[in-house]
């Protein structure tokens, strides 16, 4: 005490090696012990790290994100959804230095070196992908005459029309959802050789190829859909193919991962597990390309964090090979690798099912914003739902496809000329 | 010596603070003061500082630059806040209607003799009490496009034939959120007005009622007078809750389908929060100032002219 006093000082204690890192919580629920039980005692006997895990709905990160990012306090490490990086680019810690290591180990996807990399600086890192595969019922396809899944748009329409006729319709949202409703929306639009903007940022959305794809969905929509898409969020349609409503949806895989877990449960009308009738096709191919959308999950050390050079760390020790795998191989194939080698893992000869997902980033040639950058003015689209918009307002017949077209140019004229 | 002089400090010291505590203006200020604070750091800082924001470019991770009222062109010129604004003025009417009406009825009933009073009243006061996330997800679910229980309950019952589209489209989805909300919100103008008819003194119904007034002449003419003033301090409430409304939209629509129920509450935080646009997003939430600030104006004027006279 006499010591304290005469040193005007306040004791100092040994700072705790403390990483928080907040995450959503995993549609693998196992994934998420994996973090608790595994990686933090694990990561502790390595590095001296005490891993703190949190986990929150996806919807509130953005929100926490915010407030911590302008209060300066909050969590060392946060996992940010697709193009999030981007807007919180100013806020990052430059993680370059362990991207390279990454890419040393496997090439990162194309669509991961753009989400994450702002200003030839890595401010966070790719860590999976969630793929959006269609998950289908094959004896009711087969039943409508589709041995196998269509190929393109308009042989899913033809099948699609005589499901719907059979009580069975594709399911898909169009509501205000960040995930199931933009993953088909987009890859639909480019498909027919639509696009927001050109390469300049010039919005070029308002075209003929654009009118043709809204045009086309709004007859798939009626003719082959459950019309009440247009209010489903993520999880609806888990539900409705789940109680067989619906014959397909575009999905992540949880809706098998589902079936797979409750097969006391979830059966098909001959009593079979509903599992053994399900598979998994990638969205069709369109007159102008085929395409795939992907949801993004990527982490971020920030600026504000009194501990980051212990987050880098526990993300390069995280990073290894021997240590994610522990986290992949629970995940089944729900979400895949940042890097290609993840392809080649042993986990996908488990199941044939689940073999689409092995390669499905491969079909993300293209993200939000296209043919600009997944940038700030792309992310307020997204959020502003324009794109998802502009189909919905025609199926749900509030607009004409023309005027739901030039609708939603006109908006994504704002956004980019910030007027 | 030196004792005697910190004596007489002290004396002085505490007669002061004895004098200044005797001084109404100062026992009035130092009464107020932690209110003061309080209103001072959790409201007016809050709403000076949504005020500069809505005049910057500030992104989150950006402090911005002044740019003026760029933030509110941009929001006038954006279709869908203008369908937002015109939702929140929808719903903010129809739902303050529909509760002003049920909530008189209810109060009118309650205000009767029957068995049981004391537990229908305290029971009415439910949907009020259940938080509105937990009850907005019930709703949800019974709005539900596939698994609807009022489409099951109405298809089985011979009425439809098709599922109604509760949620699915724009309009109906709009009427059901004002469905919610006077559900939830009834409850608070039943109490409230229950309580204003308990001060009615019965004798002016008796002595009415001897002059051969009915039933709703006993309402229109005594009833009615005595508890506007209760009713317009509810609906001012009322309003002010129901035009500022979040969570109900946010977990019933997310403002869907189409953006067609966003309210400005929503579509702000869309903004602000879901592309970090946080000048924008306080812009966009101001536009509900000038609105509220009237709607409170005038109704506490008309208030102020009814008790003066």
């Amino acid at each position: 005490m006499a010591g304290i006093l005469a040193a005007h000082r306040a004791p100092v204690f040994a700072q705790a090696n403390t990483v928080h890192i907040l995450r959503w919580n995993d549609f693998v629920p196992a994934a998420d012990k994996v973090l608790r039980e595994v990686f933090a005692p694990e990561v502790q006997k390595a590095l001296g790290i005490k891993l703190n895990v949190e986990t929150v709905n996806a919807n509130d990160i953005p929100a926490r994100a915010t407030s911590s990012i302008q209060s300066g306090n909050g969590p060392d490490i946060f996992m940010l959804l697709n193009n999030y990086p981007h807007l919180y680019s100013s806020a990052a810690v430059d993680l370059s230095a362990v991207a390279d290591e990454m890419a040393k180990g496997g090439q990162i996807y194309p669509s991961g070196v753009q989400l994450n990399r702002v200003g030839g600086k890595w401010v966070s890192l790719p860590w999976s992908m969630v793929p959006a595969l269609i998950v289908y019922r094959k004896s009711w396809f087969e039943e409508v005459g589709a041995k196998s899944f269509p190929k393109t748009w308009k042989d899913y329409y033809e099948v699609g029309k005589k499901l719907k006729a059979a009580k069975r319709p594709i399911g898909q949202t169009l509501g205000n959802t960040f995930g199931d409703a933009p993953t088909f929306t987009y890859p639909l639009l480019w498909s027919f050789g639509g696009q927001e903007v050109d390469a300049k940022g010039k919005v070029v959305l308002d075209s003929k190829e654009t009118l043709e794809s809204v045009q086309f969905m709004t007859q798939f929509w009626k003719d082959a859909c459950d019309e009440g898409g247009l209010a489903w969020d993520d999880s609806n349609n888990n539900r409705a193919f789940l109680s067989g409503d619906i014959s397909a949806t575009l999905n992540g895989a949880s809706i098998y991962v589902a079936a797979l877990n409750g097969a006391d449960k979830f059966k098909t009308e001959k009593g079979a597990p509903m599992h053994t009738d399900c598979l998994h096709a990638p969205l069709p191919v369109g007159p102008k390309g085929h395409f795939g959308y992907h949801t993004a999950f990527n982490h971020m050390v920030m600026k504000y964090s009194k501990n980051a050079k212990g987050a880098i760390e526990f993300l390069r020790w995280a990073h290894k090979k021997e240590n994610y795998e522990k986290w992949f191989v629970v995940q089944k194939g729900f979400a895949v690798g940042p890097t290609r080698d993840w392809e080649n893992h042993a986990m996908w000869n488990q199941d044939p099912v689940m073999l689409p997902f092995k390669s499905a980033p491969q079909l993300q040639t293209r993200l939000m914003g296209y043919a600009g950058q997944p940038e700030k003015r792309a992310a307020e689209a997204w959020n502003k739902f324009i794109v998802t918009g502009m189909y919905a307002s025609a199926c749900g017949g509030r607009m004409k496809p023309e005027e739901a077209v030039k609708w939603a140019a006109g908006e994504l004229g704002k956004i980019y000329t910030g007027t | 010596m030196n004792e005697a002089l910190a004596v007489d400090g002290r004396r002085t010291r505490v007669s002061r603070l004895t004098r200044l505590l005797e001084s109404e203006k100062a026992l009035a200020a130092a009464l107020l003061a932690p209110g003061v604070a309080i209103l001072a750091i959790f409201i007016a800082y809050p709403f000076v500082m949504a005020l500069w924001y809505s005049l910057t470019s500030i992104r989150v991770g950006d402090p911005g630059e002044f740019i003026g009222l760029a933030n509110f062109s941009k929001a006038i010129h954006d279709t869908i806040f203008q369908m937002a604004f015109k939702n929140t003025v929808f719903y903010t009417f129809w739902a303050t209607i529909f509760k002003l009406a049920l909530g008189m009825w209810l109060a009118l009933l309650l205000n009767r003799h029957f068995r049981f009073k004391r537990i229908v009243r305290a029971s009415m006061l439910l949907p009020f009490i259940i938080p509105t996330v937990l009850s907005a997800f019930a709703w949800r679910w019974m709005f539900d496009p596939t698994f609807s229980v009022m489409n099951w309950g109405l298809y089985h019952a011979g009425m439809i034939t098709d599922r109604l589209p509760f949620l699915s489209s724009g309009d109906w989805a709009m009427w059901c959120a004002v469905a919610v909300n006077t559900w939830r919100g009834m409850p608070f103008f039943a109490i409230t007005l229950l309580a204003g008819l308990q001060t009615i003194s019965p004798d002016l119904h008796e002595a009415a009622a001897l002059d051969g007034a009915n039933a709703w002449h006993r309402f229109w003419h005594v009833t009615w007078p005595l508890l506007l003033p209760v009713t317009l301090v509810v609906v001012v409430f009322s309003v002010i809750q129901t035009f500022s409304d979040f969570q109900l939209i946010y977990v019933l629509t997310g403002g869907g389908p189409a953006n067609s129920t966003h309210l400005i509450a929503t579509y702000a935080y869309q903004i602000g929060i879901g592309s970090g646009l946080l000048g924008e997003g306080a812009a966009l939430s101001l536009f509900m100032f000038p609105v509220l600030f009237a709607v409170v104006w005038v109704q506490l004027r008309y208030l102020k002219r009814m008790e003066n006279g």
